[in-house]
């Protein structure tokens, strides 16, 4: 459902602010969301202040030096540091992306930080998916065919068929896409989001894959996939550069097709 | 049974309020809000039949009310929600058939839409202004 408020529980307070030690001419301040799980108080924006001369220049960066040397308590999720994990997606300046792979300088005034949006919260940046990634297990994410794999050696495709997984496998399921989707955050129970659908269309259309009756059926439902508007955020924040929003459509035209 | 994400008292992260306003979502809520709006003109219309059929009397009340400043404004409106709706929906039919969905594509399409409709509701009310002498 709609709802454009945050719940009573919810709703940011203003938080602390530290300043940083040394100075410098180019100095920064980061404005980050924090939930604590066992006080349970309402959220709030902590401030910190850095000179970006000591600190390395992805946002990433950033929230490690803080917890290395202001505030050890601050939690993320972290761990390749080069745009191949999907771990540090979060919501920086106002759209989804990796954190480390976003330039600090890129954010023109302070740098606000908050997690994914419409995800329950965990601890500070760390949403919960489990329900995004039992999603993606209901489109059985995996190679289904009734023949065994020959035994010595992979199961074969043309370079054409192999050139149609291009701009799908690349994704990384950080759910940047899905979480900047209004419509996610209004039907996420019930609409799979644009990096379910992206991962349900690279098994579409995977020639070795034998179920593609079967996936689709699973598809056509008025929710699943038809709560897509074209809205076309999912692409807009996508930090691998994919085109949920295309493949979507995609999914649409071979529902299509096959009338 | 594991506890809900509201036993737990977990919050909501924000979304709509700290998400950055962009051309894609400001152009497809704008969809729906034309939209909305033009249910409520061919209410209008329809209303508008209703005193042309009840007499001279009622017709020129309901045309006065048309004519001044606020019903301009609200004629103004719905004309532009027209036309919005218009180009924006053969944008929606285009990605219907599968065609504009690269990113540059999808940018230079709603600003086409933005510039068509503004475009398109001046050469109505500049037509409506010279052929209806006396209107403004």
């Amino acid at each position: 459902m709609v709802q454009l408020r945050l719940p009573p529980n919810s709703r940011i307070k203003k938080g602390k602010t530290f300043s940083s030690p040394t100075k410098g001419p180019r100095m920064k301040l980061f404005h980050i969301y924090r939930y604590d799980p066992d006080t349970k108080e309402n959220p709030r924006l902590d401030t910190y202040e850095l000179n970006l001369d000591e600190c390395g220049p992805m946002v990433l960066d950033a929230l490690i030096k803080i917890k290395n040397e202001v505030d050890p308590t601050l939690t993320f999720r972290r761990s390749c540091r080069e745009g191949i994990c999907g771990s540090c997606a979060m919501n920086i300046d106002g759209t989804n992306t990796l954190a480390c792979t976003k330039h600090i300088e890129a954010c023109k005034s302070d740098v606000k930080v908050t997690p994914l949006p419409h995800l329950y919260v965990v601890k500070d940046l760390v949403p919960d998916l489990n329900f995004a990634y039992s999603q993606y297990t209901s489109i059985k994410p995996w190679l289904q065919s009734d023949e065994a794999p020959p035994p010595d050696k992979e199961r074969l495709q043309s370079i054409e068929e192999r050139r149609k997984l291009d701009g799908l496998w690349e994704c990384i399921l950080c759910f940047c896409c899905s979480t900047s989707c209004p419509s996610y955050w209004w039907n996420g129970d019930k609409y799979l989001g644009p990096a379910t659908l992206l991962q349900a269309y690279r098994w579409i259309v995977d020639s070795r894959d034998e179920v593609t009756g079967e996936r689709l059926d699973n598809l056509e439902d008025p929710f699943k996939l038809y709560r897509c508007h074209t809205i076309m955020n999912c692409t807009n924040t996508c930090p691998k550069d994919l085109n949920p929003g295309k493949a979507i459509g995609k999914i649409k035209e071979k529902i299509v097709e096959r009338l | 049974m594991p506890l809900s994400q509201e036993e737990i008292n977990r919050p909501l992260s924000p979304h709509l309020l700290i998400y950055k306003p962009q051309i894609t979502s400001v152009l497809s809520i704008m969809h729906r809000g034309t939209g909305i709006v033009l249910f409520g003109g061919s209410l209008l219309w329809a209303l508008w039949f209703v005193l042309l059929a009840a007499g001279s009397t009622a017709y020129i009340q309901g045309q006065t009310l048309l004519l001044s400043p606020f019903g301009l404004i609200i004629l103004l409106g719905w004309s532009f929600s027209f036309f919005y709706h218009f180009c924006n929906g053969i944008r929606h039919l285009l990605w219907d058939i599968g065609v504009g969905f690269e990113l540059s594509t999808v940018r230079k399409s709603g600003w086409t839409v933005i510039f068509a409709s503004i475009f398109l509701t001046s050469v109505a009310w500049a037509l409506g202004v010279m052929n209806g002498k006396g209107l403004l």
